[in-house]
């Protein structure tokens, strides 16, 4: 890969695609349009997130990817190798040990500090896109601040199903002024969206960057009387014990039998080398 | 016990090679060689480099190579190559009235100034398989005659001398670039342009044809289509004057539409536009159908609510490589928002009491 610049995009680009950034950090919120390039992987596959990566990575970074909380799902080896292999970086899997952490799905359990950069893929930027696919009409909306039409949406939900229906890609506001959509990370993750790293969102093939900056107020929206709620399974980690980690479902046999485990595998892996034990789990630690 | 799943990149390493093995195939077949794809498969590669928007055949060909014949796939290989490429300029526009031409045929009239000439074309072959090929025959030599020594004027000209056909405004504005700006509507006809030369061919065809058959229909005639190559000319600021730095084949069509006139244009005949890389003339006449179809407010038509009308719906939906990577991004792992939906289905089912009906009856 000799023949590429550092972490693969050339410098103008990467010019670009600060500049982006930067707008959207002054307007939290705001999807920035970016002419987002052709990656040599799919659009679709975190090519969004990879471009941003790319653009705030330095040498002296260390680099985590995960993909549905997990290090070792297969996209999230793929992006990791990639810039290992353009960038030559520090990787890691340890959550605190890393300054640059791109996420498709999840924000990580163990909270994020301020010197941590957390990159999110997203598929569909805009919040308001199942409701009205025009882009010409969302954008119109958010100008006029006009969410009428995601209210009345959650208020169908209620009135339909007696509750909020949207589990993942909850929509929120930022800073009280613009709804954004987080990506889809379940709703049990939103609440962390408020936190002291700063938040960067890039949709490769829909072309917008957006983003969070540190300690930014950001409300999942929701009714007084249907108030918002951080849902997850009511189990605890079978494998580490947490009660307070989000969880995957895993089926164990023909007869129906579960398990749920931590999502997020770094955190699993350190509670369980901290000595906790869950119900199926054995005893790691020396 | 279950075993966090572990191992994914010895996995993806293994799939590699399973694949590259795949590719080769057979190895007591003889290999094919890219120079035999570029020669023997021309029009695929015809293909890739329209819808890869980078003229080089030979890169075309490796890239078809690569992807095993599947053409999509090669596209997206030339595409992640060619946004790596430096850009030293932009040459002058081609001008395609000095085209050599190959081909040129025309609709509307019988003869006009160049004449009709078919070229190599598959029009009249009757779709029989020639079992012959699979016994690799020989080919004899096909007749030749001299090549024009003069220009041959594009048809809609002689219909512009009677101005019953639209004029095209005359513009010197840099013309749009949609892998260096940000699609944003309406986009202007440059950019449409753009977007449906290196538009899927599929997509181009179906949102053509769905125009001939009503939908916002405009009928057209072929006025010319023209297959052949031009030179490409590059100003070169040292030098203070533009040089030959090589030619392209490309396709041309122009279509001539019926109009009656609308409430500001008179009655005349309008005007759609094609211009693909390559002898690919099913995309060069698609896309002039398409570019008339998108022209209706600019010509002050009716908006029909016809799909090949609607700027938005053309241009965000003809790109196949965002469109296969987004489709094809369905299989990567979802079982976070799965497992979100799973738990928000079971509460409704339960607070709904489904599932106590359902154990009820059961019993």
């Amino acid at each position: 890969m000799s023949d590429y610049n550092f972490a693969y995009l050339d410098e103008q680009t990467k010019r670009m695609i600060r500049r982006a950034i930067l707008k959207g950090l002054a307007v939290p919120g705001y999807q920035v349009p970016f002419a987002s390039r052709e990656m040599p992987m799919p659009y679709g596959w975190g090519t969004g997130g990879v471009q941003v990566s790319a653009a705030v990575l330095t040498p002296e970074d260390t680099f985590k990817v995960i993909d549905q909380g997990s290090d070792d799902t297969t996209n999230a080896v793929s992006i990791r190798k990639f810039f290992e292999k353009t960038a030559d970086v520090a990787v890691t899997e340890a959550t605190e040990a890393a300054s640059v952490i791109q996420t498709r799905h999840r924000i990580p359990e163990a909270e994020l500090s301020e010197d941590q950069i957390l990159v999110y893929q997203v598929p569909i930027p805009e919040p308001l896109r199942f409701l009205e696919p025009r882009e010409t009409e969302t954008r119109k909306m958010h100008s006029l601040e006009e969410y009428g039409l995601m209210h009345v949406k959650l208020y169908e939900d209620i009135s339909q199903h007696g509750a909020i229906a949207t589990s993942y890609a909850y929509p929120v506001k930022v800073a009280d002024r613009y709804v954004m959509d987080p990506s889809p990370i379940p709703k049990f993750d939103n609440p962390k969206l408020e936190m002291a790293a700063i938040q960067l969102f890039g949709a490769g093939r829909e072309q917008r960057i957006y983003a969070v900056p540190p300690y930014t107020p950001v409300v999942s929206l929701d009714f007084e009387d249907y108030p918002f709620e951080a849902t997850k399974a009511d189990h605890p980690c079978d494998l580490c014990g947490a009660e307070d980690s989000y969880l995957d479902e895993v089926i164990l046999d023909d007869a129906g039998n579960r398990m749920f485990v931590c999502s997020d595998s770094d955190y699993c892996r350190s509670r369980r080398e901290a000595g906790h034990v869950g119900r199926l789990g054995v005893e790691t630690a020396a | 016990m279950y075993v966090a799943v572990k191992g994914g990149e010895r996995a993806i390493e293994n799939a590699h090679a399973w694949l590259a093995e795949e590719r080769r195939g057979d190895t007591s077949v003889a290999e094919l060689s890219v120079a035999q794809i570029r020669e023997q498969l021309a029009l695929a590669v015809n293909r890739v480099m329209a819808e890869g928007s980078l003229y080089d055949p030979d890169l075309a060909a490796l890239a078809i190579k690569q992807a095993r014949g599947d053409l999509i796939e090669a596209i997206f290989l030339i595409r992640a190559y060619r946004t790596t490429l430096p850009r030293f300029g932009a040459t002058r526009p081609v001008e395609t009235g000095e085209m050599v031409c190959d081909r040129r045929i025309s609709a509307t009239f019988k003869d006009a100034p160049g004449g009709q000439v078919l070229g190599p074309t598959f029009d009249y072959t009757h779709r029989l398989l020639d079992f012959k090929l699979a016994a690799e025959g020989e080919v004899p030599e096909a007749p030749k005659a001299d090549p024009r020594s003069e220009s041959t004027p594009h048809i809609t000209e002689f219909l512009q001398g009677e101005d019953i056909i639209q004029r095209e405004p005359e513009s010197e504005a840099v013309p749009g670039d949609l892998t260096r700006q940000p699609m944003s509507f309406p986009a202007g006809r440059d950019v449409r342009l753009q977007s449906l030369t290196r538009g899927d061919e599929g997509f181009i065809l179906g949102m053509a044809y769905s125009t001939q058959r009503g939908y916002a229909r405009n009928h057209a005639f072929v006025g010319e289509l023209r297959i052949g190559t031009v030179a490409v000319e590059m100003e070169i600021p040292e030098l203070g004057f533009a040089i030959e730095i090589g030619e392209v084949e490309l396709t041309e069509c122009e279509t001539v539409n019926q109009f009656k006139g609308s409430k500001t244009e008179p009655p005349q005949f309008t005007r759609g536009y094609g211009l693909v890389f390559g002898q690919t003339e099913r995309k060069a006449i698609a896309m002039a159908l398409v570019d008339r179809a998108l022209r209706w407010r600019e010509l002050g038509e009716d908006f029909l609510g016809a799909a090949a009308q609607d700027e938005e719906f053309v241009l965000s939906h003809s790109d196949n490589i965002q469109a296969t990577g987004f489709l094809e991004h369905i299989k990567l792992p979802h079982y976070v928002d799965f497992q979100s939906e799973l738990e928000l289905v079971r509460k409704l089912r339960r607070e709904a009491g489904v599932d106590d009906e359902a154990r009820e009856a059961a019993e």
